[in-house]
Formats: structure tokens, C-alpha cells, sequence
């Protein structure tokens, strides 16, 4: 217990609803769990999702080849708007992957309860999304195939990527963010496998469980290993959840485009990404524990923390932009000033007044309680967040470029029916990720909530 | 440059007595030459065995087919044109036999092909020649009624680049972008290939034969039935050959029709003089220049050597006596309906409707006491004083220009306005019409028209024209070619004309056959082949031969014949190396004559009244594709227009006015957007009793109730490129109106019509991109470019200096001396390989010329839309061109977000492109605040057409997809003037290294250079205070600096 948290069966906190149904014994916890995966039959509903994304991948997969038969121009993109579609899914992605880590990594280390029965599928989640996010700026370069220039290995020519370019950092932070995330979950899921291998049934999962499981016992001292060592992941993925973001804005922040070259950058990535992921954790959430009633698990409680979370992360990003519009007219740079005048008066200030309505004005319902309990419409704003931070970055990476320095070489940008299609199929390989995920794994963790029962049943004695 | 190179052409030739013969053997992949044009043709066999033969022909044996060698000939060619069309009607029998025979001999051709082509390495190399040095040729481009004089770069035998030549007084070294694109032409893939008969394949002796038996009969009727239409010819040689076939055919007659140049430069000197005068300017010697509608600097003959000259009267060098400046710099009026090139940067510029030109010329006449009159509108008035002043107060050192479209009286009356203020023989002289037949061509095409309508045209030679495309509708030339026997038609492409006509003869190219032209002032120059006929073209001097008594004539003797003789005494075969080495035949410059005036303005008749509500529709050659000769020219058609920025489609041009009254407007698209697609309205235009339907566009400066159609476009047979673009405006062009038709509608249609605009932005925001300022200013304050200058002090950076130790390469380019002609951006593609990628790609923004010319209105508005209510502002807003090539930033923002170290700087400054390393992330791209980076966001580059692969320069890389490119400062040839000088031991000269677009550029406005060096022009440039940095308050440090824009407005005019 961390100072300054309330015991669970405090007042204040007996007025919220719990983090676990009561009622809960390990048996029923580690039944409930591991039957989603185990034992509980295909449905129709399941396949049918899943038919769905797997569309959608494959329409990625064309996109992916033609694109590579063809070249980049198949996309929208143009001198004077080198970056379109791609790198605005890729930062968007990148958001998304900042929630799992964050609930896992610094939510554990701050000893919040509450994030135990979200942070595994938040945890793939971040995966996924971190995986569809790598896909972009792998894709977007006019040769794919050369992109290992952008990796510091040995080269016989002597030559070496170009440290001073954010795209270098990014290639780093990113790698970094993914091994970390992945090697994070793969410890938490450790005990687990041991569980998902004790109880299946016929040889062929027992094995493949057996071998993930990397032997595990549940012996006192595997125990004490386990946990230091997730304490010590969950130590290193703190400090990258603030700079993966980061460095993704140094991308903008270091060029010198009206629009990107702003210091405010970097702490305002960071809350928009937060801001995203813990969106996109609804999104998800809401819709599974519904499918696989699993609400006596992930409770009234944790979404309205997690809307608490969204509402504080969404002021700072209100006040993100107002400090950009701020510091542009208090410069006085001509550039800027007229940046600001475009926001509002461009071509494209559609799109700019939608992000603030979907940003800034959307979230303040969440200081409603009876919005922040309402699962239907927290989903439904999860859905308008999410749509709210592509917006920004498609206003910040796209309508930025539009118009900068030499009015002669303005110009405009269209995404075509391949950056549609690109991106529809992400949302679809992340997705049919998620479907496969609750189907192999255990979607929350067996081996924490069965500490979070005896964890209440004592404080409730 | 080419003081170097020119001396390897000398040695070259001295090697060689026989210069251009030379190079024949040269060409490694031309193909062979027809055994029938090799040896000396059998006539009298030939014409024997056609009367043998009498009735239909059809192959009975093999045995007569094998004989036959026509028919061998045929073999030889493996790829008809076009397929082949039955005539006649074949019956089963015959055609099983003829299929028989095709199976049998396309084996026999098989085999024979190799047979004759030896290909032969290089035993010894032949002198002058190195492998991977290109060669220099003089030549000359002949162009409708001008020739002009050229340099042409040649690799391994490839001409490749087009330079001008120095020596030659039509270009001065300097080219436009029309030459500079026609190297393209030669090797266009859809030129056409051989001689055709009613489409169908056949060989030059084929032709020979039939010309001869033709000729025969026509000798019968001394020529009578017997008609050559022609373009301009200023070709002294062809122009004899031409009157001695007029004298072996007694009734034959010579036509001649040129689209896109009028006659009212013609016919006004022979009212003015009573006969045909050729009238030569000197702006070099002008003070105050008065242009009336005419595009001088643009187009016409002579255009390239006057735009040279005119410049350099407004260079502004740092002068500490600056008050001395007024006297050096020239002052330019123009009056004309809509922007050109030469309007577009005047001092004073007056749009008027073209009928009021003429107006304008009366009462300017008027008013310098030669009688008559004209009636003006007020500010028109207000701005004829102003004028008239002016030239009034330069009598001899002012020169008033009609433009070529005018009418005769313009024209006359212009005669009589440069007499009175004692111009002739100081700012311009008149010569013998540079012609071999001056004629009026509108009428001989008339005459021409009306005899093929009435049957009497029984043969008819079409030489390098297209009329049944360029000839006004009501000709109606195409139906009447119908009515005549045997046409014979020459021309490069298998055009609208070549689908009625029986016989087609491929031309070549200039670059392909020898000839001869005359320049603008009369100058004598041989056109010098660089090239084997790539295909089995002909040129015209052949296809005239075959109609005369000496087919075998070629033209190679017939130009050494002419000199010999206007040679007389010497050593000829010295005298033509001379010539061809330098380009020009000394001395054959036409003095000036002495012409006396047979015309006074006051004994004009009375002009037509002015209505100034009826739309008035002129039309005018295109500045890309001129009159449609150049519609299969990619460069030319991606070439942005100068004051339009429209590429690919031609458009008919309002003015923002007239645009608010008949309701047209502009909408940007969203693909693309300001920088690539446009939509505008589509209007019907009825005009002279026809109609056509065109995009319209709206541009600032054009007169009120004038409507632009411009030439050259719709093309339904151009070839791939060019076929289907735009608009035909010959469609609506009359005899009555062919430059100025009144009386049409105009009407929307409600559809709108993509163009592909690649600066649709004019409006500079209020941003220090383009500095500009009048002479008055410049001399009160000399560094007014840099009012309100934010640059910061060079210690403000995280990187350490860098000191340049040894060349640092600069460039300066002088707002002043730009008009936005192209020339620059034209030669960039030539010498660089820059791909077209075709409107599609333009119209999403990927346009990849390395150098481009932007164009801002000086207008007092707060729009950028012409389509606004703005209009005051737009009616005549001051116009500033501005290239932009790569700005070489020392501090460069592209360098430092690149991942990959693609783009890295140099120890001389420059920013290099590293393509293969490259790996496309376009960040480079994003941050370049002049966006002068280009990427290959396809293949853009045709790695398939063998024929273009030829054209391009081995030095410089033909990037393929996925890569970043931009303007290298020509990197190659830095790379070659170092090669020279460390072999010789010595630094690199000031001027040794040039530019593609320094060395095409016709006005000095691009300057290269070692800025290290103080002595050099560009550090001396660089060293005017006028000089100043695009966007310099970032940092970036360009090498490529501006030179402030100064404009020479008169002072009284500016009160007033």
C-alpha cells in the first residue's frame, strides 16, 4: 500500500463501486477467466467479428502490395504535403500504445487496485496498436526495402544513420517501446500460461501452454523472481511511456514548418496519447466485458476512473492548444500568426473546429457523474475521443504543410482510396488481433485478480 | 563553357576536310541507309517496268516477287506503321497466294536482315573524339521565318542539349525554351517513320518512282494542276529550288501558310513602303520603348538576340553614381489585351482590347503631328500623353514595336511613328525581307483553297505544314483536299493533314538533314546534322528533288553548291569548315536599305467604331506548343505558361471583369489544390459561324471584353502526348478574323474542367519572398530590399561555422532582368533528365522541374482569388517572375532531419543528393521552406521507349521511384570545369562553369559562380545592395540570392 491510498474498504471509496463484484473466490475468478479461453465454444458472433477484421486485413495486405508494385504516389501525398495518411496513423497508433503501458506500468508502481483487471488486454492493446503504428513509417518511405539504412549496423561503406534527425530517434524510442511493451506482458502473462497449461484439456495446448508458461511452478521463490522482475519492467516502461511521445513530437517540434516547430509539443503528444489509449481502452472494454460478462470484473469502477483519466488528460490537451495558439499570436512571427488565421479561416478549418468539438468540448460531459457510469455514452465518447485525436494529428502533420513559407508552392491534400484503404486495414489487423487475443490468452489476469480477492476478502473481514 | 568546348569542335574539324561528313560513321545505331537511295537509281529500268505493267498489279509468282526490289525493300522493315489496307478487291485465290508469299518471305527477310548491317567497334578511335567527352556542332534551328543559331552538345554521336551559339547574331548564346525543347522532337517515339501511301507501308524509291511518273505527266501539262504549299521559307537554297521547279513547271504555283504568324507585319511594310521591308530592332540602343501588343521578347523573329540586348539596358550595376542610373536604364510602355512574357514586366503596361491598338497607333500618330486621329477612352488618353512625351523627348534613342499580330495599318502606321521620331537607322533599320518569297500568305492560301475547290489542283506538295489542323475553318481545307488527285504531304508526325493525303513522307528533324536558313537580319547559316536519320525520313530539298529533273540531288551538295558559288574565289573547303564551325556564313547579314514612306496615317480610312460591349476574341500562337507543332513535346506541354502557370490544356482567357459579368469563376480542388488542380468553368464559344467548347480562366491583367484563344492545342492526331488536349481554337478561326473576330457568345455549359495549374497562389501575404522597387527608390535608398530585414546575425546557431576554405559555389539571379520566359526551366530538363509525368501527376501536385518560375502580383489585395469582386486590383496588377532553383542553403533545414544522411553538404557549399541512399521519407521535403525538392512519387522516369533513352545526359543519374531529387547547381558540369582546370594545373575560371539555366537564360538574369572569389560575377552581384535572401529571417543562409526587382516607371506618369 502506497502512502496516501485510502484503504479499500474506506468511506470514500465504499461509495464508488468496488473493483471487484463481491462473491468472487480464486476458483471463480481463475474458472471465469480461463474458460473464455478454454473451454467456452466458438460463436457465431465471435467468428462473424473476426470474419470482418480478417476483410480488412486483407484489404491492407493489397493496399501493402500495391504499394510496393507502384510507389508512394499512389497515396494522396504531393510536394508541398510530404506526410499525409501514414504519419498521421502512425502517431495516432503510437497514442493508442501509450495506455496499456502506462496502466500497467505506472498505474502498478503508483499501486492503483483498480488497473489489475484491465491492464492485460490494455497491455495488447498497446502491443497491437504499437504494431500497427510500426507498420506506417516503414511504408510511407518511397523504398521500403532500404529502410534498414535507418538502423545503425555495420556497414562496409562506413556509413551511419543520421543521428541529428528525429526520424532516427523515432526509429529508436519506438523499437524500444515495443520490445520493452512486449517483454512486459509477456512476464505478467507468465503465471497465467502456467494456469491456461494446468487446465487444458488435450495435448497439443498443454504443450504449446507448457512451453510459454517457460516452466513456471508457482513455487515462493518463482514468486518473488516474478515479481521483482516485473516491478524492475514495470521501472523501465515508466520512463518510456513519457518518451515515446516524445520523441514522436520531436519529429514536428525539431522541423521548422509553422505548425510543428512549437516546444509545446512534447508534454502535449504525451496527454493526447494518454488521452487516446485510455479511449481506446473503453472501446474495447465496454464491448468485453459485455461479450464475455465479464462486468464483475472490469466495473462501473474502472470505467469511470478511466473517464476521470480521459477528463484530466483531455484538459491538458485543451490546454495544449490554447497554449499553441497563445504563444503563436504573443510571437508575433508572422508564420505563425498566419498558421493560427488558416486554423480558423482556411481551407481547412472544418476540420480544425471538429477537433476542437470532438477534443475539447465532447469531454466536458465526463464531469457528469451519471455520464461517467453511463456505459453507452462512455462509449460512445470514447469513439468521438478517438475520432478527435486523428483529427488533431491530421490538422497538425497534414494542414500544417499545407500552406508554410512560399505561398506559390501551396497547395492542397486529398487522401486517395489506398490511404483509406491502408487505414481501414489497421483498424482491421488490430482489431483481428483482439479477437484472436481473448481467444488464446487470458484476457485479465488470473493470477492478479486472484490477489485483488484476497486482497478484499481481507479488508472486507 | 563553350569557349572550351568550342575548341575541341575545332580541332575536330581540322582533322576532318570533311567536316559534317564526318560524322556519318559515327552513328553506331542509325539505320542502314536504302540500298535504293545508295546506289544511283535506274530511271529509265524503273519507268520501263512501270509502263510494262499495265492495269491492277497483283504478284503472280514467287519467282516475280523475289525480283521485285521494291518488295525486298519492303522486308526490310520489320514494323509497319500502320497495318496494311487492302485497296482493292482481292478474291480468295489471290489472297491465299499472297498469304503464301508473306510466310515465304518473312523467312527470307529473317535471314537478310543481318546481312547489311556491319556493326564495327572502334578500331581507332576517330580524333577529336573521346569516349564520355561530349562534342559541340553548330547548327541553326530554322523557325517559322527566323533561324536560330545553336550549339548542340553530342554524346557518342547522341545530340543530347541544346546551348545557343554565341557567334551567331539571332540567339547570342542564349536559346528559349521552344529550342531548347526541340531536341525532344527528334527523338519522339511517335514520330513518323516512312513513307506511307494511303497509309499503308512503302519505300522512298517507291515514291521516287511515282513523283517521277507524276512529274512526267505534269511536264506534259506544264504544271499545270501542279501547287506546293509551304511554311515560311527563309531557306536560300530550298527557296532555288523551290522557283527552279516553278521554272520547269510553268504553271505550277507556290503557296505558303504559316498559322501562327501574320501578315500584318508584311503587308504593313508594304503599305508603309510600297514593298516588302524585314525590320530589324536594336533595343540595345533604346531608351524608351513602346510596344503595341507585341511580344518581342517572347516570340518573332529575332526574339532571343532582343530580349539579350534589351536586358542589358535596365542591368543596375553597383555603381557608387547611382544618379547616373536614369540614363542607362531603359523604359518599356506596353499596350496590349492580354499579359505576355514582354507585358508582363513593362515599366507602364495598358490593357487595350486589340481593335483599340490600332486606335492607339492613330492617335499616337496624331499626336506626333502626322495626321489622322484616334478615339481613346480617358485613361487610355491620359496614358497616349504620358507616352508620347516620353518618346517625343528620345527622338532616336526611343523605338515603337507593332506587335506581330496587329494588323497591316498597325503596322504601317508604327513605320510612320519610328520615321517621325527619327528612329530608323538608330534604334532599328529596315533590310530585304529575309523571306526566299515573301508573299501574302493568307491570300495565297485563299487562292490555293479556292483552286482545289474548283478542281484545278491535280498534285499537291504539303512541306512541313499541317493545314488541314492550322487553316481557318471556313477553308474548310480538309474537304477540299479531297477533291485533289495526288497529295503529297511532308511533315514529322503522321498528322491531321497525313490522313488525307495519299503520300506521307516522313521528315526529319533538323538535327537529321542538312539545309540552309537565314536569320532575322538576313544572317546565312548551315543548318549542320548532328545525326543519321534515325527512321527513313526525308527532308524537303528531297521531296522536291523527286518532282524535278535531278532526284538524286541531296542536300548536303546543294548547300556546298550554293556557297561555292556565292563563295566564288578561295579555298572553299577552309571556308566551310570556318562556317560550319561557327555557325554562321560571314558577312551574309543584309545591310540596311533606305526605304521611303508611300503612306501617311491621315489618308487611313476611317476605322471601324469601337464597341466596347461586344466580347472580342483574338487569338495568339501558345507560348509551349505554339501553333501545335510542339503538341507531341512532353517538356512543352508540362511546361508551366509563363504568366498562366497552366500546364498541358490551353484555356480561353477572361479578365477577372468579364469573368464577374458572364459568371465565370475558379474553384480549387482538393487534390492538389493551389499547386496542381484548378477547376474552371467549361463555356461554349460561337464565333464565325462555328463553335468549339473550352475551359475558361480568369487572368488578372487581361483588357476588359477580350477573350484569349490560344493556338496549338486539340490536337486529334499529335501522337501520344499531345493528342486531345485542350481546345482547338483554329475550330472557331476565320479567314474574315483570323487574330481579331468580334460578334461571338459566349456561354457556360455548367460543367467544370480540371486544369492542371502549378501556381494558382499570386498573393505573396505580405511576406519579403520577392523585393521589388521602382528606379526612384532604388536610388534614394539602394538596400531598400532589405527594409525590415530579420536576418539573423550568423553566430546564432547550434553548429559550428563552417569556413569554405576554397570554392564556394553561389548563385545570383536578378529579379530585374526576368520575365518568366521558361528558357531556364526547359534547358534544366534537358540537361538533367527530369522526367514528364504527365497532367494527372501535375494535377496532384508532383510536378518535378528542379527549377521553377513563380509569378506574384503586386496587387493591393487581401485575395488571392480573381474570381472576387477584387477586380480593381487584378484589372493591370504589376507582375514579378521569380526562378526558383535549389537555394544551396549554408544552414540547410533539409540536411538535418535527414535519416539516412541522404542529403549532405559539400566542402564547396553545395547541398548534395545522394540517390542511392536515399530511402524516401520526404522529411527533407516538409522541411525545405522554398519547397524546391522534387520526389519520384511513381516511375515517372519511361525506362522503356528506346528512343528516349538516346536524349539523355550519361553525366547526370535518371532517378527511378521512391527518391528525393532537386536542382545539383548542374554538379556535372561543376565536376568537369574541375577536371579541367587540375589538369591544367589552375583554378577553376570565373565564368569557365555555367548552369544549364545561366547558359539558356536569354537575359543574364542567372549568374553562377566561386562567391569566395571577390573578382567573380556572382561575388560582385552578391556585393549589390540590392541583393537579398528569399526568407533570410530563418537562417537558412541560401547560396542563391535575388537581386531586388527594379522597375522604371516615369515620374510623371507615376504622379499623375
Amino acid at each position: 500500500m502506497s502512502v496516501g491510498q485510502p484503504p479499500l474498504n474506506s468511506p470514500e471509496i465504499r461509495r464508488l463501486s468496488p473493483v471487484l463484484e463481491p462473491g468472487h473466490t480464486y476458483a471463480t475468478v481463475t474458472d471465469k477467466i480461463a474458460a473464455i479461453v478454454l473451454t467456452r465454444p466458438v460463436s457465431l458472433g465471435w467468428l462473424a467479428g473476426f470474419a470482418l477484421c480478417f476483410t480488412f486485413v486483407m484489404i491492407l495486405n493489397v493496399a501493402v502490395a500495391w504499394l510496393i508494385i507502384k510507389g508512394v504516389g499512389i497515396w494522396g501525398i504531393n510536394i508541398p504535403i510530404g506526410w499525409g495518411f501514414a504519419i498521421v496513423n502512425f502517431v495516432w497508433w503510437i497514442g493508442i500504445g501509450h495506455a496499456g503501458t502506462l496502466i500497467s506500468a505506472i498505474l502498478f508502481l503508483l499501486n492503483q487496485k483498480w488497473r489489475t483487471s484491465i491492464n492485460r488486454f490494455a497491455e495488447a492493446m498497446t502491443l497491437f496498436a504499437v504494431a500497427c503504428a510500426g507498420l506506417f513509417p516503414l511504408i510511407h518511405t518511397g523504398r521500403p526495402w532500404m529502410a534498414y539504412y535507418m538502423f545503425p549496423y555495420p556497414s562496409t561503406m562506413g556509413i551511419w544513420p543520421q543521428f541529428r534527425s528525429p526520424l532516427i530517434w523515432d526509429v529508436f524510442a519506438v523499437s524500444t517501446y515495443g520490445t520493452v511493451s512486449l517483454l512486459f506482458w509477456f512476464v505478467g502473462l507468465i503465471p497465467d500460461l502456467a494456469t491456461l497449461r494446468d487446465r487444458a484439456i488435450g495435448k497439443p495446448k498443454q504443450i504449446i501452454y507448457g512451453m510459454l508458461a517457460m516452466g513456471w511452478r508457482g513455487s515462493a521463490r518463482h514468486w518473488h523472481r516474478y515479481q521483482s522482475a516485473y516491478l524492475l519492467l514495470a521501472g523501465l516502461a515508466t520512463p518510456l511511456v513519457l518518451s515515446v511521445h516524445t520523441v514522436v513530437s520531436f519529429d514536428f517540434s525539431v522541423a521548422i514548418v509553422p505548425g510543428w516547430h512549437t516546444t509545446i509539443f512534447p508534454p502535449y503528444f504525451v496527454a493526447g496519447a494518454i488521452y487516446s489509449g485510455f479511449a481506446m481502452v473503453l472501446t474495447i472494454a465496454i464491448p468485453l466485458r459485455k461479450a464475455y460478462d465479464l462486468q464483475d470484473f472490469i466495473t462501473m469502477r474502472h470505467l469511470e476512473n478511466m473517464a476521470k483519466v480521459m477528463l484530466a488528460t483531455g484538459l491538458i490537451v485543451a490546454y495544449g492548444y490554447f497554449f499553441e495558439f497563445f504563444l503563436s499570436l504573443y510571437s508575433g512571427n508572422k508564420f505563425d500568426v498566419f498558421l493560427v488565421q488558416q486554423r480558423l479561416h482556411g481551407p481547412y478549418n472544418h476540420f480544425y473546429f471538429a477537433l476542437i468539438l470532438c477534443n475539447i468540448l465532447t469531454p466536458q460531459l465526463l464531469w457528469i457523474q451519471k455520464v461517467r457510469t453511463n456505459v453507452a455514452m462512455l462509449f460512445v465518447m470514447s469513439l468521438i475521443i478517438n475520432l478527435g485525436m486523428w483529427l488533431e494529428r491530421f490538422v497538425i502533420v497534414v494542414i500544417s504543410l499545407t500552406r508554410d513559407f512560399m505561398p506559390s508552392a501551396w497547395g492542397r491534400y486529398s487522401a486517395t482510396i489506398w490511404d483509406y484503404a491502408t487505414f481501414a486495414g489497421t483498424l482491421g489487423l488490430f482489431t483481428m488481433l483482439l479477437f484472436l487475443f481473448v481467444r488464446v490468452l487470458p484476457a485479465i489476469s488470473i493470477a492478479e485478480m486472484r490477489e485483488l480477492v484476497a486482497e478484499t476478502s481481507e479488508e472486507q473481514k | 563553357m563553350t569557349d572550351g568546348m568550342r575548341e575541341d569542335e575545332h580541332s575536330y574539324f581540322a582533322m576532318h576536310p570533311d567536316g559534317g561528313d564526318s560524322h556519318a560513321p559515327h552513328e553506331e545505331g542509325a539505320p542502314d541507309e536504302l540500298t535504293a537511295s545508295d546506289r544511283p537509281l535506274d530511271l529509265a529500268a524503273v519507268r520501263a517496268r512501270l509502263q510494262a505493267k499495265s492495269g491492277k498489279q497483283y504478284w503472280r509468282t514467287l519467282d516475280e516477287l523475289a525480283d521485285d526490289p521494291h518488295f525486298e525493300e519492303l522486308l526490310h522493315r520489320e514494323f509497319p506503321r500502320q497495318a496494311s489496307e487492302w485497296d482493292d478487291a482481292v478474291d480468295r485465290r489471290d489472297f491465299l497466294k499472297l498469304m503464301a508469299a508473306s510466310l515465304a518471305f518473312a523467312g527470307l527477310a529473317g535471314c537478310k536482315s543481318n546481312e547489311q548491317a556491319n556493326i564495327v567497334p572502334y578500331v581507332k578511335q576517330p580524333d577529336g573524339m573521346v569516349l564520355g567527352k561530349p562534342l559541340f556542332f553548330a547548327t541553326v534551328m530554322p523557325f517559322a521565318g527566323d533561324a536560330i543559331g545553336l550549339l548542340v552538345e553530342s554524346h557518342e554521336g547522341r545530340p543530347t542539349k541544346i546551348e545557343g551559339n554565341p557567334d551567331h547574331p539571332s540567339s547570342l548564346g542564349a536559346s528559349d525554351a521552344l529550342v531548347q525543347a526541340s531536341v525532344l522532337n527528334l527523338y519522339d517515339p511517335d514520330r513518323a517513320q516512312t513513307v506511307t501511301y494511303a497509309g499503308e507501308l512503302r519505300t522512298w524509291s517507291a515514291f521516287l518512282d511515282a513523283a517521277q511518273a507524276d512529274s512526267a505527266a505534269l511536264k506534259s501539262a506544264s504544271g499545270d494542276g501542279f501547287r506546293i504549299l509551304t511554311g515560311t521559307i527563309t531557306s536560300p537554297v530550298l527557296g532555288e529550288q523551290l522557283q527552279a521547279l516553278l521554272k520547269q513547271y510553268p504553271q505550277a504555283k507556290w503557296h505558303q501558310w504559316e498559322s501562327a504568324v501574320s501578315d500584318g507585319a508584311r503587308e504593313g511594310g508594304k503599305l508603309a513602303f510600297g514593298r516588302y521591308v524585314n525590320t530589324v530592332y536594336r533595343p540595345e540602343r533604346a531608351e524608351v520603348i513602346l510596344s503595341l501588343d507585341s511580344d518581342f521578347l517572347a516570340s518573332g523573329p529575332g526574339h532571343i538576340r532582343y530580349m539579350k540586348q534589351f536586358y542589358k539596358r535596365r542591368k543596375l550595376e553597383q555603381d557608387p553614381q547611382v544618379e547616373q542610373l536614369s540614363s542607362e536604364m531603359n523604359r518599356l510602355y506596353v499596350a496590349e489585351p492580354t499579359p505576355s512574357v514582354t507585358g508582363a514586366t513593362a515599366d507602364h503596361r495598358l490593357p487595350l482590347r486589340s481593335s483599340e491598338i490600332e486606335q492607339f497607333a492613330r492617335a499616337l500618330a496624331a499626336k506626333l503631328g502626322l495626321g489622322g486621329s484616334g478615339t481613346l477612352s480617358a485613361a487610355a488618353e491620359k496614358w497616349l500623353d504620358g507616352v508620347s512625351k516620353d518618346l517625343q523627348g528620345h527622338r532616336g534613342s526611343s523605338l515603337v514595336i507593332a506587335g506581330e499580330q496587329q494588323s497591316a495599318e498597325v503596322h504601317a502606321l508604327v513605320h510612320a511613328i519610328n520615321a517621325a521620331l527619327s528612329n530608323p537607322g538608330n534604334t532599328l533599320y529596315y533590310t530585304e525581307p529575309v523571306e526566299a518569297n515573301p508573299v501574302n500568305q493568307l491570300e495565297s492560301l485563299r487562292e490555293l483553297c479556292a483552286d482545289m475547290d474548283a478542281g484545278k489542283v491535280d498534285t499537291l506538295l504539303i512541306l512541313s505544314g499541317n493545314p488541314v489542323y492550322d487553316t481557318p475553318h471556313d477553308f474548310d481545307f480538309a474537304s477540299k483536299l479531297r477533291k485533289v488527285r495526288n497529295t503529297v504531304q511532308l511533315s514529322p508526325y503522321f498528322d491531321e493533314t497525313a490522313q488525307h493525303c495519299r503520300w506521307h513522307v516522313a521528315e526529319s528533324h533538323y538535327l537529321e538533314a542538312w539545309g540552309d536558313a537565314r536569320a532575322f537580319d538576313g544572317t546565312i547559316s548551315v543548318i549542320q546534322p548532328l545525326i543519321a536519320p534515325l527512321y527513313y525520313t526525308r527532308s524537303a530539298h528531297d521531296v522536291l528533288a523527286a518532282f524535278s529533273d535531278k532526284p538524286g540531288i541531296n542536300a548536303y551538295d546543294a548547300v556546298r553548291d550554293r556557297l561555292k558559288a556565292a563563295n566564288g574565289n578561295g579555298d572553299f573547303e577552309k571556308f566551310w569548315r570556318k562556317t560550319l564551325n561557327d555557325g554562321v556564313v560571314a558577312n551574309t547579314a543584309y545591310p540596311p536599305i533606305s526605304v521611303s514612306a508611300k503612306f501617311s496615317p491621315g489618308s487611313l480610312p476611317a476605322a471601324k467604331p469601337a464597341q466596347p460591349d461586344e466580347l472580342e476574341f483574338i487569338f495568339r500562337p501558345d507560348p509551349c506548343v505554339y501553333d501545335g507543332r510542339f503538341a507531341n513535346n512532353g517538356w512543352l506541354q508540362e511546361l508551366p505558361k509563363p504568366v498562366t502557370k497552366l500546364t498541358w490544356d490551353n484555356a480561353a482567357m477572361v479578365s477577372p471583369n468579364t469573368a464577374e459579368k458572364l459568371s465565370l469563376t475558379h474553384r480549387v480542388a482538393a487534390r492538389g489544390g493551389e499547386h496542381g488542380q484548378i477547376l474552371s468553368n467549361v463555356i461554349d464559344i460561337a464565333l464565325s459561324d462555328s463553335k468549339v467548347t473550352a475551359a475558361a480562366w480568369i487572368l488578372p491583367g487581361q483588357a476588359d471584353g477580350v477573350i484569349v484563344l490560344p493556338l496549338g492545342y486539340g490536337r486529334t492526331f499529335a501522337g501520344y502526348t499531345g493528342t486531345n488536349k485542350g481546345f482547338n481554337a483554329n475550330a472557331v478561326r476565320a479567314s474574315h478574323a483570323l487574330w481579331t473576330a468580334s460578334g461571338g457568345k459566349i456561354s457556360k455549359t455548367g460543367a467544370e474542367y480540371p486544369m492542371a495549374c502549378t501556381q494558382y497562389h499570386f498573393n505573396m501575404e505580405g511576406r519579403k519572398i520577392l523585393s521589388s522597387g521602382t528606379l526612384e527608390e532604388y536610388k534614394k535608398n539602394p538596400a531598400f530590399a532589405h527594409e525590415g530585414d530579420e536576418t539573423p546575425p550568423k553566430s546564432d546557431s547550434l553548429y559550428k561555422e563552417f569556413a569554405y576554405p576554397g570554392y564556394a559555389w553561389g548563385m545570383a539571379i536578378d529579379l530585374n532582368n526576368c520575365n518568366g520566359c521558361n528558357a531556364c526551366v526547359v534547358a534544366c530538363v534537358s540537361e538533367n533528365n527530369i522526367p514528364v509525368v504527365g497532367k494527372d501527376q501535375v494535377m496532384r501536385g508532383r510536378e518535378m522541374h528542379w527549377i521553377r518560375i513563380d509569378r506574384y502580383y503586386k496587387a493591393e489585395t487581401s485575395t488571392n482569388d480573381p474570381s472576387t469582386n477584387e477586380n480593381d486590383a487584378l484589372a493591370n496588377p504589376p507582375t514579378f517572375f521569380q526562378p526558383v532553383p535549389c537555394q544551396q542553403c549554408e544552414n540547410a533545414p533539409c540536411e538535418q532531419v535527414c535519416p539516412v544522411g541522404a542529403t549532405v553538404h559539400s566542402a564547396e557549399g553545395l547541398n548534395d543528393m545522394v540517390y542511392n541512399r536515399c530511402v524516401g521519407t520526404r522529411y527533407c521535403s516538409n522541411n525545405c521552406p522554398y519547397k524546391v525538392r522534387r520526389f519520384n512519387f511513381l516511375r515517372f522516369q519511361d525506362w522503356e521507349t528506346p528512343s528516349l533513352k538516346l536524349q539523355r545526359n550519361p553525366e547526370v543519374t535518371v532517378r527511378s521511384r521512391g527518391v528525393m531529387e532537386k536542382c545539383t547547381y548542374c554538379v556535372q558540369r561543376i565536376n568537369n570545369g574541375r577536371i579541367n582546370a587540375e589538369k591544367e594545373n589552375r583554378p577553376i575560371r570565373d565564368g569557365e562553369i555555367v548552369t544549364a539555366c545561366e547558359a539558356a537564360c536569354p537575359s543574364d538574369a542567372i549568374v553562377f559562380g566561386n562567391a569566395n572569389d571577390p573578382d567573380s560575377r556572382v561575388a560582385k552581384l552578391k556585393a549589390q545592395q540590392r541583393n537579398y535572401s528569399i526568407l533570410g529571417e530563418l537562417n537558412s543562409r541560401p547560396r542563391t540570392t535575388y537581386l531586388a526587382a527594379v522597375r522604371n516607371p516615369n515620374p510623371e506618369m507615376e504622379k499623375a
